[in-house]
């Protein structure tokens, strides 16, 4: 069992404006426990990257819905990779097709869930992952 | 049983806090008020309607949610739309234009023409409006951050092909309030976003009169979680606002009243809905003559758009969504709707198809041909239910506009983010709720069946497409008279540092081919950029 909190970074990618299921998840996450750190919209890779590493997180959960979300996880890979971030749960959350699912596991996401997926899944899912 | 409404103690109670009984009678609605705020359709306070005969006379205008990828395709869209019997255009913009970069800037990579159609100069409008006569189909353009510049590349694209802007009709979303609060396509910090909101009204009041400047959207506070009372009471807050930056200015309330429009949301209980509309349009009458001296009834008149009910549909069972669509447009021709726009069933995962589009045209289209929908005016007043709930609900919002106030106004509320942190645990809670199924989603809580993992394919995403629009736009750039396009945008510096009237410098960089991204750079050296409130 781990004795500090888990610290979740959760991020709006690109330009799409629509926060409503980011806002949730968050709050879905506090009150599940977790130390959340939101960053608010229109973040690019490197804005992630940076978070991330500075708040030393141990999820990074991306939340999409305006379809752009392969050409930014592509990106971030990179940097993920440069800073020595792979080690992170990465998830990502939104408006994804099904068949997006292979490539993101490709690129090297843990996590994908769809419009439609429970909030406890998603906690499940981090304790799972970070027991 | 209304199973959305029952509560656990066995009480109904709707989306609004309301609670339901059983069966009305005459009684009730005496108690709730009675029907001194009812009148006649076509006069104050206009409860049953703006127009003494509504639909008998017009039916409500079509106006589907429209543009992806460039200006060609959109065009092409456009006009299938028409073609199809469609009444009005409503542009989809891609995100960069919405929040004023220009397709080659680096941080619209992957997003150019993706969400709605690219614009980056006026030659665009030229493109995207060709063929289509502008005195005939009225174009509502949604965009907000960068609204100012938008509105003066419609303008100018008419003004080019030779009509008068003194006469022409349209409208501009543009309201960049609601932004900050749901959707998220702000640019400039509130105060400056407000100033270019009042910039475009009062150019709008000389300069094209007939033009709707500002479409008030309680629309998306709905959909960032707001109960139906709620929507209503913020959009007039917003409204009010607007309507204060725009009296500071000099203008008559008579001057520009009667151009201010507004976009609300249609999802959940019918008769909710119904109500909602009916007392919102009392209630911002009363509004704008009580607290504004508005003597023209033109003025008091809400005119709206209704329809969408994005957060109504579900991914689930994806076909359902055109049954919903369906009794969305009708709640919105009880209500006396104005306008009406329907989200697709494929919206809640992608741009829709044509198919996907025509389904939502002719779904109106049965409803006025075939339902009698335009024989008569507010066919539900009268009815001891819708009229309890009517009143009821109007004075709710009143309520919850006077809380608004007493904690320092909506500016304010926005500014600090309070209003985004009120809607968004609401919606937290209604998620939750629906997790739990106390709030039912048919195909999401209940009536489940088991379904492939049939995917609506995604609209796709046009490299090529994304990277001629940025092409275009480099021509462009080599082409037009840099002089006069370097000269406007100083204009612009010049004018936004001293606080004047920002639009006729827009007007004129505008047509000298100045991008949407050169301008919004140019606005964001004076007046800043936003940053968002971040509050739990």
């Amino acid at each position: 069992m781990r004795a500090s909190p888990v610290r979740v970074l959760i991020a709006k990618p690109g330009l799409d404006g629509h926060d409503q299921g980011a806002k949730i998840v968050v709050r879905a996450l506090m009150d599940a426990g977790f130390e959340v750190i939101y960053t608010g919209l229109r973040q690019t890779p490197e804005m992630v990257v940076q978070i991330a590493g500075d708040e030393d997180v141990d999820v990074i959960g991306l939340s999409s819905m305006a379809g752009s979300h392969l050409e930014f996880c592509r990106r971030l890979k990179e940097l993920l990779e440069q800073n020595s971030l792979t080690d992170k749960l990465w998830i990502i959350g939104g408006n994804i097709p099904a068949d997006h699912n292979s490539e993101l596991a490709a690129i090297g996401l843990d996590g994908v869930f769809p419009v439609g997926s429970q909030l406890v899944d998603i906690i499940n899912f981090i304790n799972e992952k970070l027991k | 049983m209304n199973r959305q409404t029952e509560s656990e103690d066995g009480r109904v109670v709707n989306e609004s806090g309301i609670e339901i009984k059983t069966v009305y009678a005459a009684e009730d609605v005496e108690s709730s008020g009675g029907l001194d705020m009812l009148g006649n359709p076509g006069e104050y306070p206009f409860t049953r309607g703006i127009h003494p005969e509504m639909y008998r006379k017009r039916p409500w205008t079509m106006r589907q949610y429209t543009g992806f990828s460039n200006p060609q395709e959109t065009n092409k869209r456009f006009k299938y739309l028409i073609a199809n019997g469609q009444t009005g255009l409503n542009v989809a913009f891609d995100l960069p234009s919405q929040i004023g970069i220009d397709s080659d800037d680096p941080l619209a990579f992957g997003e150019v023409g993706r969400v709605g159609m690219a614009v980056d100069s006026l030659r665009d409008f030229e493109i995207a409006f060709d063929g289509i006569e502008l005195d005939k189909i009225t174009v509502s353009l949604t965009v907000n951050g960068s609204a100012a510049i938008v509105i003066a590349m419609y303008l100018a694209m008419a003004k080019k092909r030779g009509y008068d802007i003194k006469t022409l009709r349209g409208t501009a979303q543009n309201d960049i309030l609601k932004e900050f609060i749901g959707r998220g396509t702000w640019v400039f910090p509130v105060e400056p976003s407000i100033k270019l909101v009042a910039d475009t009204i009062e150019y709008c009041a000389y300069h094209a009169p007939k033009y709707s400047p500002v479409s008030v959207c309680g629309y998306h506070i709905r959909e960032s979680g707001a109960n139906p009372v709620q929507e209503m009471a913020y959009a007039f807050c917003i409204a009010k606002a607007y309507i204060d930056v725009a009296l500071a200015r000099g203008l008559d309330i008579d001057e520009f009243a009667s151009r201010l429009s507004f976009n609300f949301n249609i999802f959940g209980n019918i008769f909710e809905q119904v109500a909602k509309f009916r007392a919102g349009r009392a209630l911002w009458a009363k509004i704008v003559q009580e607290d504004y001296g508005a003597k023209n009834p033109r003025s008091m008149g809400l005119r709206m758009i209704a329809g969408g009910g994005g957060s109504g549909l579900t991914k689930e069972q994806p076909e359902l969504n055109i049954v919903r669509g369906a009794y969305y447009a009708l709640i919105s021709a009880l209500s006396g709707a104005q306008t009406m726009a329907l989200c697709c069933y494929d919206e809640a995962y992608t741009i829709p198809t044509e198919y996907a589009q025509r389904i939502s045209l002719r779904t109106m289209q049965l409803l006025i041909e075939e339902m009698g929908l335009c024989d008569t005016v507010d066919p539900l007043a009268g009815s001891y239910y819708v009229e309890t709930l009517t009143n009821q609900m109007r004075e709710e919002m009143e309520k919850i506009m006077a809380e608004v106030d007493a904690q320092g106004g909506i500016v304010q509320s926005i500014s600090q983010g309070a209003v985004q942190a009120q809607v968004s645990a609401q919606a937290y809670e209604r998620q939750m709720k629906i997790e739990a199924g106390e709030v039912r989603k048919v195909g999401v809580n209940c009536h489940q069946i088991d379904e492939e993992d049939k995917d609506v394919a995604f609209h796709p995403y046009s490299e090529v497409d994304a990277k001629e629009q940025a092409e275009r736009l480099n021509q462009l750039r080599d082409r037009r008279n840099t002089d006069a396009v370097q000269q406007s945008l100083n204009k612009i510096v010049d004018d936004a540092k001293v606080g004047q009237n920002i639009m006729p410098a827009i007007m004129d960089a505008v047509q000298a081919y100045a991008t949407i991204g050169e301008i919004t750079q140019k606005l964001a050296g004076v007046y800043g950029r936003y940053k968002e409130p971040i509050r739990f």
